[in-house]
């Protein structure tokens, strides 16, 4: 199908006109990339939109939930070392669950951290508005469990106008919950979930444990399409990367536990 | 000047009081009660020897900063009561130039027989002097007969000839080396030549001998009584209306943030107070994390906690007081001239923050030195810069605690990672495991934990779901631990 030069010209000034009233307000630029290409190239600017709300969800496995707070603090770290130095990052959440050595190796460390112990879902809402109006934060991390389409609103405006990365963190509530069915304004919306992390080199074959290992969905982008990778977690720096080769395939059963070594010494033991 | 630390205590009934206080490896008596002096104690002897002499003696520790602080107020009230010029001076003393007010109270004895009311009802045993000079007023108080002493003008050098020595505040090493010469009088040692005394005993001796004669200026440095700054602000009409009460709190806080300029301070803590018309005083206080002269700040900080007032029948004044001020210096505001962008200080979110919230629960995490994973945390202030943690192990970025029992573990004892567990009620099927990494108690906080030991592993399960479990004991001797095992974080 051919297409004249006129028709083209105008599919181009809608196309910035859309794009105008979509990206209404938001900092041209202002992106944060993750460094690694493959994500990098499937998001709408080439990366996070700095100055908007992002949100991510473990699902129902207290593990994944997890996974989906350490992928929160490595966004959140490299806003902060991008900022430079005295850049904070507040982090408000209902009940305190946080280990500080754990965030530490996820890029955010103690001078870099600052938490609020909100209490309740309303609370944790209200204290991330007050730190994205404040201006001067590199980043705004809330966890919750409940949080509406006006809540999310109000978020991502307050973002916007700031100029300041809202992260939002949905908790798991119960098992059957999709933390994520609910609607909302956030820019993205992300799924991360735990994925059998690559088996170390080792001729013996009870080797530790490698790098994690993440399935990373992106179920919503305003502007683009969704897409999932699969991608190593947050190193140190707070940074994702691809795995070097799917040896042992992405998504493949890993090897039962049994065939590894066999059992010695065994003791079943009933909770105290 | 009163003398403290020898309360004039109510004698019968109650046996004689004294303090102590550590003199390097001896514990001797810093000050002693009328009852027990007369019983032959006296500061600077061995409490041993004291104990021996008078059993039943009440005996108490000093406490040096407090006698201190407790001068200081006495200094203070001195200060805003009697003389402009008053400072306290070593830890018993305090010197008032009374010259120019002592008319205000009828004379210097009627304004010296007031002082001595005073300290009788706050319970002090005081002794004053007046004379000529701070030097010669000071050895009269506390080396002279009488407690109280008008030395009349130009009489100085006469009234204080009988006194020791030690009335001068020498040294002791110079008190003692004159003692050898019989000089014993400061009478005595103002009859020595100048020049062997000062080649002798240095010029401090002859400064001390001219200061008490006057011939040597003895300024006092006077205590200036701090004042919190207060502004106040009273109505014509009752209030009652919310729009009233902020109205009236955003006139104070400008008036206060003038009262704070004018002395270069900036507000800590700020107390607003408002008298009903019943009387009842409503109150909220604010705290800041530094020092604020922002009116915009400060008034919303209080907005935020305004609708605490409860106006009753009306309010008939307020008052804003900074309970807490601090210095605050001028600060070079970044903007258009310096070319950076203006980031508005972290302090004022802070404030607000912990004014919604309450103050302990905003936060930093730090390092804490601990072998035990849920004491390695420590709470500091929201603008502290806590210490990071060492980055040699994996640590989970949510921690359980207390930890979780973990039960139908299956395991290689005594040095693997199980290879099932239940948790939650849910079956794990372990793939990949680290460990064991060993923690052990803390026998220096706790006896029950001396033998203690955690053997932490990091495991996956199939799915790739990563936990932090750790076992209770080595898994070999059953004195470390009941071989529990227990969820204690997650990794992602």
């Amino acid at each position: 199908m051919s297409v004249s030069a006129a028709q083209s010209r105008r599919i181009a000034a809608l196309r910035a006109e859309i794009g105008a009233i979509t990206a209404s307000g938001r900092e041209a630029g202002a992106v944060l990339p993750f460094g690694a290409d493959a994500i990098d190239a499937r998001l709408v600017g080439g990366g996070l939109a700095a100055a908007a709300l992002h949100e991510a969800s473990g699902g129902a496995a207290l593990a994944d939930d997890a996974a989906a707070t350490l992928f929160l603090a490595g966004i959140a770290a490299r806003r902060a070392r991008e900022m430079g130095e005295g850049a904070v990052v507040l982090w408000a959440f209902g009940r305190a669950e946080l280990y500080g050595p754990g965030l530490q190796q996820a890029g955010l460390a103690p001078e870099r951290l600052l938490l609020a112990e909100a209490g309740d879902d309303a609370a944790v809402l209200a204290v991330m508005e007050e730190g994205l109006r404040h201006g001067g934060l590199a980043a705004v991390v809330g966890e919750v469990r409940l949080a509406g389409m006006t809540a999310t609103r109000r978020l991502q405006l307050a973002a916007e106008e700031r100029g300041v990365t809202a992260l939002l963190l949905r908790r798991p509530r119960a098992r059957d919950r999709d933390a994520l069915a609910e609607p909302s304004a956030a820019t993205t919306r992300w799924r991360v979930g735990a994925m059998p992390s690559a088996r170390l080199a080792d001729p013996v074959g009870d080797a530790g444990i490698g790098r994690a290992r993440w399935q990373l969905d992106l179920l919503r982008q305003r502007g683009g399409e969704p897409c999932s990778w699969i991608v190593e977690g947050t190193d140190a720096e707070g940074r994702l990367a691809l795995p070097a080769g799917f040896r042992d395939g992405p998504a493949a059963p890993a090897r039962p536990a049994d065939s590894v070594s066999p059992i010695v010494a065994g003791a079943v033991r009933a909770a105290a | 000047m009163p003398a403290r630390g020898d309360a004039a205590r109510p004698a019968p009934g109650l046996p004689p009081l004294v303090t102590v206080r550590a003199e390097g490896q001896k514990i001797v008596l810093a000050a002693a009660c009328p009852a027990a002096r007369a019983l032959g104690l006296a500061p600077g002897m061995a409490m041993t020897q004291a104990r021996a002499m008078v059993p039943g003696l009440d005996v108490r520790p000093a406490d040096p900063p407090g006698e201190m602080a407790d001068l200081a107020r006495l200094a203070t009230h001195a200060a805003r009561h009697w003389t402009p010029l008053a400072a306290p001076v070593g830890d018993r003393e305090i010197v008032l130039d009374i010259t120019g007010s002592a008319h205000l109270f009828g004379g210097e004895e009627r304004l010296c027989r007031r002082i001595l009311h005073l300290c009788r009802r706050l319970g002090l045993a005081a002794h004053i002097a007046v004379a000529d000079t701070a030097a010669a007023a000071r050895a009269l108080a506390a080396f002279g007969a009488a407690r109280l002493i008008l030395c009349p003008p130009g009489d100085a050098e006469q009234a204080t000839a009988a006194l020791p020595v030690a009335a001068l505040r020498l040294p002791p090493e110079t008190v003692a080396g004159l003692a050898r010469l019989g000089v014993e009088s400061v009478g005595a040692l103002g009859a020595m030549p100048r020049a062997p005394l000062a080649r002798r005993f240095g010029r401090d001796t002859l400064a001390a001998l001219d200061r008490l004669r006057g011939a040597m200026p003895d300024p006092i440095d006077p205590l200036v009584p701090a004042e919190a700054p207060r502004v106040m602000h009273r109505f014509a009409e009752p209030v009652l209306t919310a729009e009233g009460i902020a109205d009236a709190t955003a006139r104070l806080v400008e008036a206060m943030i003038g009262a704070l300029a004018e002395r270069g301070l900036g507000a800590r803590t700020l107390l607003l107070e408002c008298v009903r018309i019943d009387h009842d005083r409503q109150r909220i206080a604010i705290g800041l994390a530094r020092p604020s002269r922002d009116a915009a700040h400060i008034r919303r900080l209080l907005g935020l906690r305004l609708e605490e007032i409860a106006p009753g029948f009306g309010i008939e004044a307020m008052a804003l007081t900074a309970t807490r001020a601090d210095a605050l210096a001028s600060t070079a505001l970044p903007g258009a001239l310096t070319g950076e962008p203006a980031v508005p200080p972290l302090a004022t979110l802070v404030d607000r923050l912990a004014t919604r919230l309450g103050d302990r629960r905003l936060y930093r995490l730090g390092m804490m030195e601990s072998e035990l994973p849920e004491r390695a945390q420590r709470r500091h202030r929201p603008l502290a810069h806590p210490p990071c943690w060492p980055d040699d192990w994996p640590r989970p970025v949510r921690l359980l605690d207390p930890a979780e029992p973990v039960d139908q573990v299956l395991a290689e004892l005594p040095d693997h990672p199980p290879r099932r567990f239940r948790w939650r009620g849910q079956a794990y099927r372990v793939v990949r495991g680290d460990g064991p990494e060993r923690v052990h108690g803390e026998w220096w906080r706790n006896a029950a934990e001396a033998d203690a030991v955690r053997d932490y592993f990091q495991v996956e399960d199939e799915a790739g779901h990563r936990f932090w479990i750790f076992r209770r004991g080595d898994g070999v001797d059953t004195r470390t631990g009941d071989m529990s095992w227990h969820m204690h974080g997650l990794f992602g």
